[in-house]
């Protein structure tokens, strides 16, 4: 009885050494491996790390010099200047005084701009305009996109010509423009300068015929990436065109509607060379206290004049107001990425 | 029943190729507007404007030939100053971005690193916000010559390239340039012979959106640049309607039409591309 149970235990626990013997085993082979592996590569260094990398190193000064030397030029500098002189009292960068040490608010610049009636007007103005053209714009490129992805003959004619306008530039633009509607209005004894929705509602047409077919092209990419089972799947279960498009097409283009709807709404409000061409800013309205407000001038064309106007004082306010800007367009790009992020489909 | 579907889908295209057809002629009709206007005496340019240069309307070519010489500068140096910036911004660009987006790509450092996110966060700064003190920086440093302002837009617009090439620097199998480099070339070799001419499609892609913006762009050069000296095409335009109490708008037209020109050419031979192009480009949101 006592061996019975001996022998028992003994096959108990032999068999619950039996794995670690294993695993020993195993343990030795791949140190063994790793040992031989480490054997065959003295001498020799993966060239991820040093025949490769260390010698591109070196050459950062030629790869990277050019771009950084400019990019601190063009960008970096005038960008950090431009904050600091926003705080300043200056007429060029060169006599810039921090505005506390001329005994006024370090703020001041700050206080002057969102003061200003013209500002606000025209931030207002300009909100407006990239809402509108942002609603038209999208709506109409994807349907002219998805009318195109139907299998119309000459789709390919009717891309090239809804393309074309992307390429005239805003100032040339703006002038086609101006001729035409003023062409038009002159029937009518009037102009695109006399009223405020004339300006308001030529520079939408004018953005729409500009924009429809840069975004045309990105919904036609989106709506052809579509994936083919789905359409079939939803073409089985029986559903009309309408439900197709709304429930099976739109979620899966919203990649292409959240990049377009973001391109549209900073374009919008970064919209000048169109502005400033098509109407300048044109009619303005004198206020009480004697100030003019330009009620088509957008937050862009603003700022220009701010800076380069009549008023030299001006310029401590024009480089806030740029200050402001940034951080606006800056914001409505991220805020609205985060947004439309949310709705993708889940791929 | 499925012949009257059928039928109805042939309808339906048919209907849809009108209207579209009749969209693509109101899409063309303002273009077509500059041509005819470019025929047509000033004085009734204003008034008829729709009306098709005929009769007492016609110019003929007087307005082409006023055009040149108008506003005080002639057009041809316009042209050829804007073909100059743009044909020098765009090398710059394109080789010199593409040799730093290839190092950040390739090279894992904390520089590399805020060289991109500088350049990733360039492309949400409005050229307001920099407009002033860029324009002075160019200044001193006499960066306002055609010759010499393409290295301000080197810096203003390595933003949007450089993204665009590393993006496309990192899908490249680093293998081949191991081969390469073991094969004895050295970094400046290896990028020539071997990485340049396989980032070929992403550099014709950033050129189409460089020389779109370059050919088009007004308000930096219009700051930077001498402007009684160098204009280019579309400060010379937004000049001839600025500076003159009446504009002369036949032979402004008939410059619209001659600027337009190169651009539709241009776009037609290399529609491909563009489209292309700018659908890698508006990626970048």
């Amino acid at each position: 009885m006592q061996s019975i149970l001996e022998t028992n235990e003994a096959l108990a626990a032999e068999a619950a050494e039996a794995p670690s013997a294993e695993a020993t085993v195993r343990e030795s082979l791949e140190a063994k491996a790793k040992a031989a592996r480490e054997r065959d590569l003295k001498g020799y260094k993966p060239p991820r790390r040093s025949l490769f990398k260390n010698p591109l190193r070196r050459w950062g000064w030629l790869f990277l010099g050019p771009v950084v030397a400019a990019f601190i030029i063009g960008f970096v500098w005038p960008f950090i200047q431009g904050i600091y002189l926003s705080f300043c009292s200056f007429r060029t960068t060169s006599d810039a005084q921090l505005l506390p040490a001329k005994g006024e608010n370090l703020f001041g610049n700050y206080i002057k701009a969102v003061t200003d009636p013209s500002f606000l007007h025209s931030f207002w103005y300009t909100a407006l305009f990239a809402i509108v053209s942002l609603i038209m714009i999208n709506v109409l490129a994807f349907t002219v996109a998805y009318a195109l992805t139907q299998g119309v003959k000459g789709s390919n004619l009717f891309r090239t010509v809804f393309f074309m306008p992307n390429l005239i530039g805003g100032i040339v633009l703006g002038y086609i423009w101006s001729m035409i509607f003023d062409g038009i209005l002159s029937y009518y004894g009037t102009s695109i300068l006399m009223e405020t929705k004339f300006g308001f509602w030529g520079l939408i047409i004018l953005m729409c015929w500009q924009q429809i077919g840069y975004m045309m092209i990105i919904y036609i990419a989106g709506l052809q990436a579509v994936p083919e089972d789905m359409m079939e799947a939803a073409k089985i279960d029986g559903a009309t065109k309408t439900q197709t498009l709304f429930r099976v097409v739109i979620p899966n283009v919203m990649p292409s509607i959240t990049i377009c709807t973001f391109l549209s709404l900073t374009n919008g409000f970064k919209l000048f060379d169109q502005n400033l061409a098509l109407t300048g800013g044109l009619p303005f309205i004198i206020q009480s206290d004697g100030s003019t407000i330009k009620t088509t001038e957008m937050l862009a064309l603003n700022i220009y004049n701010t800076f380069y106007g009549s008023n030299v004082a001006a310029q401590g306010t024009a480089q806030a107001k740029a200050v402001l800007f940034f951080i606006l367009v800056a914001a409505l790009g991220l805020i609205q990425l985060a947004y439309t992020r949310k709705r993708e489909v889940q791929q | 029943m499925k012949q009257q579907t059928l039928h109805g889908e042939k309808v339906r295209k048919t209907v849809m190729s009108v209207v579209l057809s009749v969209i693509c002629i109101i899409y063309v009709l303002p273009v077509l507007t500059v041509v005819i206007n470019s025929f047509k005496l000033n004085t009734y340019v204003k008034t008829d404007t729709f009306a098709l240069p005929i009769g007492d309307m016609w110019a003929g070519f007087q307005n082409f030939i006023k055009g040149m010489t108008f506003g005080n500068y002639p057009f041809y140096k316009s042209a050829l100053y804007t073909l100059i910036i743009t044909v020098l911004s765009t090398a710059l660009i394109l080789l010199f971005c593409s040799m730093a987006a290839w190092y950040i790509a390739r090279v894992n450092s904390v520089f590399c690193k805020v060289v991109y996110y500088l350049c990733v966060f360039s492309m949400v700064v409005p050229f307001q916000m920099v407009m002033f003190t860029l324009s002075k920086t160019a200044d001193r440093l006499q960066l306002n010559t055609p010759w010499t302002i393409p290295v301000v837009y080197l810096g203003f617009g390595a933003g949007l390239a450089i993204f665009m090439f590393v993006g496309f620097a990192k899908s490249i199998p680093i293998e081949i340039e191991e081969a390469a480099s073991i094969d004895g070339c050295g970094p400046l070799r290896t990028y020539f012979k071997v990485v340049f001419p396989m980032l070929k499609p992403t550099m014709i892609s950033v050129g189409i959106l460089e020389i779109m913006w370059v050919w088009n762009d007004y308000l930096l050069p219009s700051l930077v640049l001498d402007i009684n000296e160098f204009r280019t095409i579309p400060i010379h335009i937004q000049y001839l309607k600025g500076s003159y109490g009446t504009v002369d708008l036949g032979a402004t037209m008939a410059l619209i039409f001659l600027s337009i020109i190169p651009v539709i050419i241009f776009y037609l031979i290399c529609q491909k591309y563009i489209i292309k192009g700018v659908a890698a480009g508006a990626v970048k949101g």
